[in-house]
């Protein structure tokens, strides 16, 4: 921009030079309708509308037709173009100049949302989760306790079913037994009987009538 | 945050500055003259002479009331005049420019927005 401007200033003197007075005034007074005006673009960057200003030239108006018309018009001329020059490299300083503001305006905006963000949100979020995690590991444990008390009951039962049957066993076989020997005891009388009788010939054997 | 509205319509380029810097500007062909009565013109010529309230009007005038400015162009040491008008106004538009002058020359230590840009990187 300096050296820009540097150049324009330089091409203004040497138009002051070659006039041999000051065009000031005359500039001045005669102008009236902006040739060189700016349009206002916009330009969406994630999000962010920023802005940019294209400039353009408005044909047909002219201000200083008259302005160095005695002499130094060439000057002139050529001071207009280097400072048209000077002028768009402005206005793509501003575009990018009022592009920084805005940006500089979002990011304290975002700087601010991640702030709270970090200090506020994330800390009562994770309270959040601490609080049901402590809650299911609770359940879990009550859950695990009270598996355990289940199996615990079963094994017990089991093991009362278990007593049960072998002592219905034990008292089936003591049963057994007392009726094995009782059975002992009251047949060898019995079996005393048979003895006696003669089971092959002396009885006669019944016809066997199909 | 900037509507469509705030800036479809404004077009031109205004300029506070010495003599020779808004000549040339002029002849560049940003001078611009409403119609009507009340003619307001989108340029400011200070001098020597001319009262630093006189400047800040002006000043005023370009960034508050007219809506159709979309650049603002100034010379750094009048900008240096008024600099708590300039620092103060952080508007995206008009874009506030702070451009260099014939006697003095350009400082980046004083520009609004380098500052702001120091500002930024923490320096």
């Amino acid at each position: 921009m300096g050296r820009v401007m540097q150049i324009a200033a330089f091409s203004l003197a040497e138009v002051s030079y070659a006039v041999g007075g000051d065009i000031g005034y005359q500039v001045q007074e005669s102008a009236k309708q902006a040739r060189f005006r700016v349009r206002a673009k916009q330009e969406n960057v994630s999000g962010v509308f920023l802005p940019q200003f294209e400039s353009y030239t408005q044909d047909g108006v002219n201000d200083f037709a008259l302005t160095g018309l005695g002499k130094g018009g060439q000057q002139i001329q050529r001071c207009r173009e280097t400072y048209a020059r000077a002028v768009e490299t402005l206005v793509e300083l501003a575009s990018l100049q009022t592009a920084f503001l805005i940006l500089d305006e979002v990011i304290k905006v975002v700087n601010r949302r991640v702030n709270a963000i970090e200090h506020v949100i994330i800390p009562r979020t994770e309270n959040t989760i601490k609080y049901i995690n402590s809650e299911l590991d609770e359940l879990d444990r009550e859950e695990f306790y009270r598996l355990k008390k289940v199996s615990g009951k079963k094994q017990r039962d089991t093991a009362a079913a278990d007593a049960e049957i072998l002592a219905a066993r034990k008292k089936a076989e003591a049963e057994e037994a007392a009726q094995a020997a009782s059975g002992i005891v009251a047949e060898e009388p019995k079996a005393a009987e048979p003895e006696a009788a003669d089971i092959l010939g002396e009885q006669e054997d019944n016809d066997v009538i199909f | 945050m900037a509507s469509a509205a705030t800036y479809k319509d404004r077009q031109l380029l205004a300029v506070i500055g010495d003599e020779d810097s808004v000549t040339g500007l002029l002849l560049a062909g940003i001078g611009h003259v409403t119609e009507g009565a009340d003619a307001q013109r989108n340029f400011l010529v200070v001098d020597s002479k001319t009262e630093t309230s006189q400047i800040e009007q002006a000043f005023q005038n370009f960034t508050q009331e007219r809506k159709d400015i979309a650049v603002l162009l100034i010379n750094q040491h009048i900008a240096e005049r008024i600099r708590h008008s300039v620092d103060s106004f952080a508007d995206p538009f008009p874009a506030v420019l702070e451009i260099p002058s014939k006697d003095h020359p350009y400082d980046p230590e004083k520009d609004s927005v380098l500052k702001r840009v120091r500002r930024l990187f923490g320096e």
